[in-house]
Parts: C-alpha cells; sequence; structure tokens
C-alpha cells in the first residue's frame, strides 16, 4: 500500500500480491494540505497525517484502523506559549523506536523537534533542541526560511538505542543526540555549503533528505542541496558520493531511498539545480539513478519513463521503498503522477495520474 | 451568544453553521468555544494567542483583531476564513 500525500487531500493506492494491479482510494481530507502520512509498522494499524489547510492553523490526525477513520489529535504540536514561536505546519513524522510502543517524533516548520507518547494524541516540545540556546544560530530564525518555509525533517532512530538519533533541518544541517534528544551537536563536516559565505562552516547546510540504512544503522546517506553524501559511523566527515553522477544530469535532488536490505544499494531523483534552480529532470528527461556499490558508480534507471518533455519534480518526501523481493520503488511528482517499479528501478509504470501536488509517498 | 460558524470550521460543529458559546472577551469566547468544540481554537488561534493570519473576527459586522474586545451576551460573533489562490 502506498500512502499519498497531496497539497488537497490523502489517497491510497493497494495492489494485489504480484504488484501488477493498483487500485487507488480516497480522497480524505479533501481540500487539507496532507504534509506527511505515515504507518506505524510496530503495530500495523496506527497511521498518523499531518494536515492543515490554507486558513486553519496545522494539526494531526490518527488512524487506529489502518486509515478507515480517522480523530484528531487533542494536542498537536505548538511550541511552547511565550516563545514567539508558532508552528505553521508539522512537516515530518516518525514513529518511534521499536521498544517505544506509542512514541512518536515529530519535525515541523519551523524547525521544531516534538515527541508524543500516546501514539499522536498529545505532542510535548522537544526542549533539548526547542530550547536550546544554539538553535537560532544553528537554524536562522523563522523568517529566514526558503519560500515553502524552513523544515525539520529526516528524523532518525538508531534501531539499536532509542536514545541515539539524528535530525535533518533545512537549513540547519545535519545534527545528532546521542542521549535522547537532551543534548545536540551539528554532524556536517565534508558537506558543501556553497551557497553560505564561508563553504565549509559547521552547520547552515540543507540536507534535503537524510536516510539511515535499517541493518547498518552505522550508514547514512544524504541528498543534499549540495550534492549526495555517504557517511559511516564513527567517521565524523562525509563522503561525496555524487561526483560520479554523470556531469550532464549532476547530483541535485530532494528525494533519496535505501534498499531495505542492501545497505550499498540507494536511489535518488537528480533535478535541475543549475542557474535558479528549476528542480525539475535535467532535460526534460525523466529518470532515476541507482547505485549498487554505496555510490561509487550510478546507473540510470529510465525505461518506461517519458523519454522527452517530462519535467519532472519530486518533493523529498515524496520517494519510498517497500519490502518485497525484489523491491518496489515509488516516486509521486508535483503534476501529481505516482510512478512505480517492481524490479527496483528497472522498469516503471504509471500508476496513478491527475492527483493534485504530490508532497509525499510513503510505502506501507 | 450567537457565533457564525465558516464552513471550514463546522467539521467541529456537527456542521452547525451557528452555536452558542460565552465568554467576556473574544479571547474567552474561543476558550469556551474549544471546550464545546475540543480542537477548534488551535485552527484559528496560534500558540502565542494571536489570530491566525487567515481568520478575521467580526463582532456584531465589525471586524475586530484584538482578542480582549469585550463582549456582551446580545452580540454575534462571525468567525471569517479568507481563502485566495488555486
Amino acid at each position: 500500500m502506498l500512502l499519498v500525500a497531496t497539497r488537497k487531500g490523502l489517497w491510497q493506492l493497494k495492489s494485489d500480491a504480484t504488484r501488477r494491479s493498483w487500485r487507488i482510494t480516497g480522497p480524505q481530507f479533501l481540500g487539507h494540505v496532507i504534509h506527511h502520512c505515515v504507518a506505524d509498522a510496530r503495530d500495523g494499524k496506527t497511521m498518523l497525517a499531518a494536515a492543515r489547510t490554507g486558513h486553519l492553523g496545522p494539526t494531526i490526525f490518527r488512524s487506529s484502523d489502518r486509515g478507515r477513520s480517522w480523530h484528531e489529535a487533542k494536542q498537536p504540536p505548538a511550541f511552547r506559549e511565550g516563545s514567539g514561536r508558532v508552528v505553521d505546519h508539522t512537516f515530518w513524522l516518525t514513529p518511534g523506536h521499536a521498544s517505544e510502543p506509542g512514541v512518536w517524533y515529530a519535525g515541523t516548520s519551523p524547525q521544531g523537534l516534538f515527541r508524543s507518547e500516546d501514539g499522536g494524541a498529545s505532542w510535548r516540545g522537544v526542549d533539548g533542541f526547542n530550547e536550546h540556546p544554539s538553535r537560532k544560530a544553528w537554524c536562522g530564525g523563522d523568517q529566514d526560511g526558503t519560500p515553502d518555509g524552513a523544515k525539520m525533517h529526516s528524523v532518525l532512530i538508531d534501531p539499536r538505542e532509542p536514545t541515539h538519533m539524528y535530525i535533518g533541518m533545512s537549513g540547519g544541517g545535519v545534527f545528532e543526540t546521542a542521549d535522547g534528544a537532551a543534548t545536540w551537536r551539528p554532524l556536517n563536516r565534508g558537506v558543501r555549503a556553497d551557497f553560505l559565505p564561508d563553504p565549509d562552516p559547521e552547520y547552515g547546510h540543507d540536507p534535503h533528505c537524510v536516510r539511515l540504512h535499517p541493518v547498518l544503522p552505522d550508514r547514512l546517506y544524504q541528498q543534499n542541496h549540495c550534492g549526495i553524501y555517504r557517511l559511516d559511523r564513527p567517521a565524523e566527515r562525509w563522503q561525496d558520493i555524487g561526483a560520479t553522477m554523470p556531469k550532464s544530469v549532476g547530483s541535485i535532488g530532494f528525494p533519496m531511498v535505501l534498499h531495505p536490505r542492501d545497505p550499498d544499494t540507494l536511489w535518488v531523483f537528480p533535478m535541475d539545480g543549475s542557474k535558479v534552480w528549476p528542480r525539475v529532470s535535467p532535460g526534460g528527461k525523466a529518470a532515476v539513478y541507482r547505485s549498487v556499490n554505496g555510490g561509487k558508480t550510478w546507473q540510470r534507471q529510465a525505461r518506461g519513463l517519458p523519454a522527452a518533455q517530462a519535467w519532472l519534480t519530486v518533493k523529498r518526501q515524496a520517494m519510498s521503498a517497500d519490502a518485497g523481493e525484489p523491491v518496489g520503488v515509488y516516486f509521486g511528482t508535483t503534476s501529481g503522477e505516482i510512478w512505480g517499479s517492481r524490479d527496483e528501478g528497472r522498469t516503471w509504470k504509471c500508476l496513478a495520474a491527475h492527483l493534485p501536488e504530490i508532497y509525499a509517498v510513503e510505502a506501507a | 451568544m450567537r457565533v457564525l460558524i465558516p464552513n471550514p470550521l463546522r467539521s467541529y460543529t456537527d456542521d452547525a453553521a451557528a452555536v452558542s458559546a460565552s465568554g467576556a472577551t473574544l479571547d474567552e469566547l474561543t476558550v469556551d468555544l474549544d471546550r464545546r468544540f475540543p480542537g477548534m481554537r488551535f485552527r484559528v488561534i496560534d500558540e502565542q494567542g494571536q489570530v491566525r493570519p487567515h481568520i478575521k473576527f467580526f463582532v456584531n459586522g465589525m471586524q475586530r483583531r484584538d482578542l480582549s474586545v469585550p463582549l456582551h451576551d446580545a452580540d454575534e460573533v462571525m468567525i471569517v476564513c479568507a481563502l485566495s489562490g488555486g
């Protein structure tokens, strides 16, 4: 099943066992901006959706029956009264560690981290980050963000240790905590920030999407505003793995997806980052790129995708992989199409079209 | 007092276009609305106590931006949601 969050509501795509045939259902929350919808693999039934409308403030909807019915959170993420900060929307949702059922994390715009301990019904700010004296230095002011707003995303939890987490922020960079979010430190060495006066700063970077491999949790990847990177902990310096992409395609994009079992296999969706940043498939030739060796080399995967005049944009949450054998890979475009591959990217098929602008696609 | 509810908020009022609520100020009125219709206040008032950008309150036909404006039982309050674009 795919959870498809759009600027105008939520849809679900369900397949048969072969993943050849797909059926679309929805919409739910028609007219709501759904920034992210995520299923809880720990219990197989809980889903959370981050929602707002053009005029109403942000909230969270919860389902305990795999999306058949929904109830609004009693206390959605909100900054501390008196802090002067206002949550514009919840951007990212992550179920907590397997040992902590009911725990969820949310990343917001502007950058804030929130935690729920009751399956998303009520949320509290994570003071270790939100009240950190260096937060403003790391992230800038709340009005300093990009046109769609600064965001906290990629809330990653080490499957070996619930107190060890990473976060990604646009802008701000990647940060790590080893004490359950009480203290944080930047983790950006080796990542370019060519838009800043100092191109090699300690923080202030723009990671678009950061992933931690579930089988090899010391392996991190990120698709950044300035390329593609890999980090093998305990190393502290990211390795540039985007330099081996074809020069005509470049290493700019927003989403990144990992193979659920093979830490060396990943997919990216390159977009044009030249001049004024068109953020569409370079040259109008839509393609996914895959590496099977940790980013040493890349293969173009475009069979079935339109070969010309396909100016696709895929947002950072709009690409996902299932756990099938072979792995299914999926992406959603801002032009409302869902594309899927049931053979690890070798061939692609359009699974749905004519949807609103797609914000997020999650395989559940 | 009578409170007119705009379409986007009627999911909280079981589709009622008008409800009764009380309060000595606009702020107190939104607190009472939230007690009667849980979750409604945060959709129109942010965590710093400010009216959200595309929400407007009218008291007896006059737009009021200050939530401390006093209210009386005979007043009629209208909540308006402004939406533009596609």
